[in-house]
């Protein structure tokens, strides 16, 4: 077997490990948290019977291991379990007639849409933060390379909703070339997707370049004290083809590393985006239903979550590996 | 005639040329006003010490400074332009066609993400010579001559997977690619083991006479250079010694510095009978992890205050034997009697007095002390760790060490980067005399030296063994060190003990066949060394 398959198949079975021990994590904690659903549903008015009747609806009233064990099983086979908040104190009693929705059906059109943000941030964030990165790189210490540096920087330092408040004054306010609320649904045509979405992929671009990009820049420069770089320019190389055909191939494992966490990030950490632009992702959901304590979807969230930064993490592994012809190809 | 006429007209003149580098926020001089001649198909061998310059002036002979450097007077001539008024553009044209150089490390020089053959013709398709096909070709004659094996294939592969010898052959075919005028050769053979090092030298050498192609030898090995040169040319601080055919070098150097640089391998031992052994090496194997066997039943006697020198090429299991000695990779199978009694295999299993009485100095004194402790801390750290000294004394015992190595209590404050690699290496043997040990552990500790500071240090050891009766291990692979300091020598070759015998023994013959090759692989100074060696293998 090709000593890359074995590798992968290593990694894989690492990332199920540590996607178990997030669960693990994700049902203790959420568990943990305060404030009880049934009794804040219920209110003022209930009674103990009501209590334990609705409890044994929703499962709470089995121990710990036993809901964890049922939610794990249900969630290998593609089902995340229904959400407690859509059900009825009233239909406590005839639970055959529950109009409780999936939380799947609640996360997939949620899950589009921050997909959808994330890859048009990543479409005009990658390839941006890349070229700035190399030719910073190219032209390091001059006035170009600071220039960049210091407006990543900036632009990195301010919070995101400042970032999203100062593009909405300037592109939706002032100037009205974008809308500044993003509320797109699930009939929403592509264009008018994209055109929508305009404002808070900037932002976000803005607050995630700064870090590409001067990941990019480092390793480059890194590689340039390396004895084949000067034999590339003894060759009589051009410094552009120095840096693109002698550094950059060797570059791109930490490159990929940082991409990865950005993109992570672009799924995972966008809930203040999405408040500020009205954006129906996923982060908002997850705020949401932590704040009703239904839980199943938190823990839906969390899920989806984990699972998106341990396949990034995989892919980034990947290219390392791919790009590196000491790993590829072994002596 | 006009061919005649054109060999012998000068490629390139290079007057007055002083470079100066910047560090320490300042311009300091790193060549001072050098003045050098080649003549079309000629090879000049470029010679001194490390700081020389030598590598500084070969890159400059291609109008080349490093990031940090300058010209700051006088000009170099090739075919009639001055390459330090051309433009960074106009020299670029001119680099991987009409010069070419090829590197120290071949495994570094390489780029590890490109296959060899891409590398090799990347220059030339760059500079649009020839079509690619055609270069392609070209490439896999050059291998063939450079007795690269299977040529066809071995430019498909990764720089990673071929050996070192096989890379800097690889190296001189990429660098005759574009049928240069001009190649630097700089230092191409001092990474490789003497074995890899003849055969190297032998295809560098009837290549460029071949070719007719002109050359820059720059090396710290007199010995080489005699091979390989038409001509020498002596540098010293950025300055021109002596310049002279080689032949009358040889045999008559003017000046005293240059004298100074043929005399160093004088150094001559006379070996001792040994009276007792101090350390006993019993059927030890090691491996690294699961990985294959390092060490295969190895038998080492070290007779108590001489010196057993351990030689072998790199990846023989020298410094390997070292680390199962000091109990740093616990041997797999068999034991290590010190004195009689058996060392615990494991480093964390003996005692204080066990390690105290075992010490080890290291090849590379930079990366083997702490940069930010002072002379005192280092030298004195096993002073309280072993023997519990603290305040007066400690200073007072700290400076009576630096006297034994011959540096003055002045060196007492100071940190490793203020202080010359000899005096670093210096530094560590008082640290390992600091423990008051019965036995130290060389490994390499005169490779990354120059040889007149190699000298130095082989003195100092040699004197310290005679006052203090200590026993060494040298782990080398440069025979004229053997020379200089063993009394007997342990021959190895992957993993396996050739043979033990006293210096004596060993040097002369019948010798094994490992051992037999080892000792004619060393390059003498006789110009017809080479010459003569290549022979005597085709006879075989």
């Amino acid at each position: 077997m090709h000593p890359i398959t074995t590798t992968l198949i290593k990694r894989i079975g690492l990332g199920i490990v540590s996607l178990f021990f997030v669960t693990l994590i994700i049902f203790s904690s959420v568990n943990l948290l305060p404030g009880d659903f049934v009794e804040s549903v219920l209110g003022q008015t209930r009674t103990e019977e009501t209590v334990k009747v609705f409890r044994a609806e929703l499962g709470l009233d089995k121990p710990y291991h036993v809901r964890y064990v049922n939610w794990l099983t249900s969630a290998l086979q593609g089902d995340l379990g229904s959400t407690f908040s859509g059900r009825n104190a009233s239909y406590a009693n005839q639970p055959q007639q529950s109009t409780a929705r999936t939380v799947s059906s609640l996360l997939q059109p949620r899950l589009f849409n921050t997909f959808f943000l994330a890859a048009m941030t990543a479409v005009i964030a990658i390839p941006l933060s890349l070229i700035l990165g190399i030719t910073a790189a190219l032209y390091r210490n001059s006035f170009y390379d600071r220039t960049v540096n210091a407006s990543a920087l900036t632009a990195i330092s301010m919070p995101e909703f400042f970032v999203a408040y100062v593009l909405i004054i300037f592109l939706a306010s002032i100037n009205q070339f974008f809308p500044s609320l993003s509320n797109v649904t699930s009939s929403t045509p592509l264009l008018e997707r994209i055109y929508l979405s305009i404002l808070p992929a900037l932002t976000l671009t803005l607050v995630t370049v700064a870090h590409m990009m001067r990941m990019t820049r480092a390793s480059i420069i890194n590689l340039l004290a390396s004895p084949y770089i000067e034999m590339a320019r003894l060759k009589g190389m051009s410094r552009t083809k120095v840096i693109i055909k002698h550094a950059l191939p060797n570059a791109w494992a930490p490159i990929a590393n940082i991409i990865a966490f950005n993109l992570a990030y672009l799924i995972v950490g966008v809930v203040v985006v999405e408040v500020v632009f009205v954006y129906p992702g996923i982060g908002q959901l997850m705020v949401d239903s932590v704040i009703k304590r239904d839980i199943p979807v938190v823990q839906g969230c969390a899920l989806v979550f984990a699972v998106t930064y341990i396949l990034l993490n995989l892919i980034a592994d990947v290219i390392s590996i791919v790009t590196n012809p000491r790993l590829l190809y072994p002596k | 005639m006009n061919t005649s006429k054109n060999n012998s007209s000068l490629l390139l003149d290079i007057k007055n040329i002083s470079i100066e580098g910047y560090s320490d926020e300042a311009w300091h001089p790193i060549i001072k006003g050098v003045d050098l001649q080649i003549k079309r198909g000629e090879v000049l061998g470029l010679i001194g010490e490390s700081g020389a310059g030598k590598s500084t002036l070969g890159l400059a002979a291609m109008g080349f400074v490093r990031a940090g450097c300058r010209f700051t007077e006088g000009s170099i001539s090739f075919e009639g332009t001055d390459l330090t008024k051309l433009s960074e553009k106009d020299k670029q044209k001119l680099w991987g066609t009409k010069f070419s150089y090829v590197a120290q490390s071949a495994a570094a020089a390489f780029n590890p993400a490109h296959r060899l053959l891409n590398q090799t013709i990347e220059s030339s398709l760059s500079h649009n010579l020839d079509r690619k096909e055609k270069l392609q070709k070209d490439a896999v004659q050059l291998y063939k001559e450079m007795q690269l094996p299977n040529p066809e294939e071995i430019g498909d592969r990764y720089p990673h997977q071929v050996s070192g010898g096989q890379l800097q052959r690889t190296m001189t075919a990429m660098a005759m690619t574009s049928k240069p005028d001009l190649i630097i050769f700089d230092e191409p053979t001092t990474a490789l083991d003497v074995t890899t090092q003849v055969n190297v030298l032998a295809t560098i050498r009837s290549i460029v006479k071949e070719h007719q192609t002109a050359a820059i030898y720059i090396t710290h090995d007199l010995a080489v250079v005699a091979q390989m040169a038409d001509r020498i040319q002596v540098l010293r601080y950025g300055e021109t010694i002596e310049v002279a055919e080689t032949n009358r070098m040889l045999d008559s150097p003017k000046q005293e510095y240059t004298k100074s640089l043929w005399a160093v391998r004088s150094i001559q031992k006379k070996e001792q009978e040994r009276e007792g052994t101090i350390l006993k090496i019993e059927n030890v194997d090691a491996s690294y992890g699961s990985g294959p066997m390092v060490l295969r039943n190895i038998n080492i006697d070290v007779p108590t205050g001489r010196t057993v020198a351990i030689v072998g090429e790199s990846g023989s299991g020298k410094s390997t034997t070292a680390r199962a000695i000091t109990g740093l990779l616990p041997p797999t199978k068999g034991k290590v009697l010190f004195q009689g009694r058996k060392l615990p295999a494991k480093l964390s299993e003996r005692s204080k007095e066990d390690l105290r009485r075992i010490q080890m100095v290291y090849q590379s004194p930079d990366t083997s002390m702490n940069p930010r402790h002072t002379v005192r801390d280092i030298v004195g750290r096993p002073l309280r760790f072993y023997h519990g000294i603290v305040g007066n004394m400690y200073t007072e015992k700290v400076i009576e060490l630096l006297k034994m190595i011959e540096l003055d209590e002045s060196f007492i404050d100071r940190l490793p980067e203020e202080l010359s690699g000899g005096q670093k290496q210096r530094i560590c043997i008082a640290r390992a005399l600091a423990a008051e040990p019965d036995l130290i552990i060389c490994d390499e500790v005169t490779s990354a030296l120059d040889q007149i500071v190699q000298e130095g240090i082989l003195k100092l050891l040699l004197r310290l063994q005679h006052e203090l009766k200590i026993s060494y291990i040298f782990i080398t692979h440069d025979i004229a060190t053997v020379k200089a300091i063993a009394d007997e020598v342990v021959v190895m070759h992957q993993g396996l003990v050739v043979e033990q015998g006293l210096k004596k023994d060993i040097f002369s013959p019948p010798h094994p066949d490992y051992t037999k090759l080892l000792l004619s692989s060393v390059p003498e100074m006789d110009p017809k060394w080479l010459t003569r060696i290549l022979k005597s293998e085709q006879k075989i």
